[in-house]
């Protein structure tokens, strides 16, 4: 599971994309053009969007475990150390440095 | 097409009392099996597949994990193969990822999306896994849901919430519940329950005799 490629490395901060696509989507609105960091990276897999249809999926897309803090989404904190970790596409990714 | 599918094909379902998802449901079932694409006993493997699956085989992986150290170390390295070890088939999951509880950290797993859930380990997941209201709240609230079940934490205790929106397959490896030196794996299996492997609670804790 372990992927040498990919853009990213964990402690990274990116930003989720804030786009509207149609089609089978697997990032969520809630997280859509907010920064987090990158907390794992799960390596490459092929694409939902694209499965989604019956088509291949290829090239593969790197997948991030990527972590937001409470304020980020929610405006409003829970426990002070919470977190929330998503499952995230490359494509969905931008750098934050 | 007849009043019910008994006659057709040995089930008992008068079609007026089905709902529209279940009405056509049958009858894509009904003209895959005519057309040959599937027969109905691939439909009745599939059906017995799926439910052999349950959080028995979860409860299986935690108790062995808090009895045996390295098998612990090998379930979190490498789930698919230390289940494998155990006589439990996950190659159903494409990934497979055990997320450890400490006195520190819980963890919990939500599917905001639709329902993803590791049913290869726990079978089908529960009704209210499936919700909207737990889908809305886990990731907003996770406290607030854990409180539900019963689990309130201090506030130094971290808690994280995963949201399986890709490939991945999460479980809970909850901790040891506490006065359960000595306890074979057969007795702490029976403290593991599902809802401790999403995460919403603790596992049971020991009921001194």
């Amino acid at each position: 599971m372990n992927s040498a490629a990919g853009r990213f490395k964990p402690g990274d901060r990116v930003k989720v994309k804030f786009e509207d696509r149609t089609g089978h989507i697997r990032t969520p609105w809630y997280i859509r053009g907010k920064i987090g960091w990158i907390e794992r990276v799960y390596g490459d897999f092929r694409n939902p969007e694209q499965l989604a249809y019956g088509l291949d999926g290829l090239p593969k897309r790197t997948l991030y475990l990527v972590g937001f803090d409470y304020g980020e989404l929610w405006g409003k904190p829970a426990g002070p150390k919470d977190k929330i970790l998503v499952d995230i596409y490359e494509h969905w990714l931008d750098s934050d440095a | 097409m007849s009043e019910t599918s008994a006659d057709a094909h040995g089930h008992e379902h008068p079609k007026h009392e089905l709902s529209h998802c279940a009405k056509r449901i049958y009858a894509i079932r009904d003209l895959l099996v005519e057309k040959g694409v599937i027969s109905e006993k691939d439909i009745q493997c599939q059906i017995d597949y799926q439910e052999a699956r349950s959080p028995a085989n979860g409860a299986k992986l935690v108790a062995r994990a808090w009895v045996d150290p390295a098998f612990k170390a090998r379930f979190i390295a490498d789930p698919k193969a230390a289940c494998a070890e155990m006589g439990i088939d996950a190659t159903a999951l494409n990934e497979f990822v055990v997320l450890e509880n400490t006195n520190q950290l819980r963890h919990m797993v939500v599917c905001t999306l639709c329902s993803c859930y590791p049913r290869p380990i726990l079978g089908r997941p529960p009704d209210w896994y499936k919700s909207l209201n737990y889908r809305q709240r886990s990731v907003s609230d996770p406290r607030g849901v854990m409180r539900e079940f019963g689990l309130e934490l201090p506030d130094d205790v971290e808690v994280r919430i995963h949201d399986s929106t890709a490939d991945i397959r999460y479980l809970v490896l909850p901790l040891r519940p506490e006065g359960t030196e000595g306890w074979s794996e057969t007795e702490l299996a029976k403290l593991v329950t599902r809802d401790s492997m999403i995460g919403v609670m603790d596992a049971l804790p020991a009921i001194p005799d």
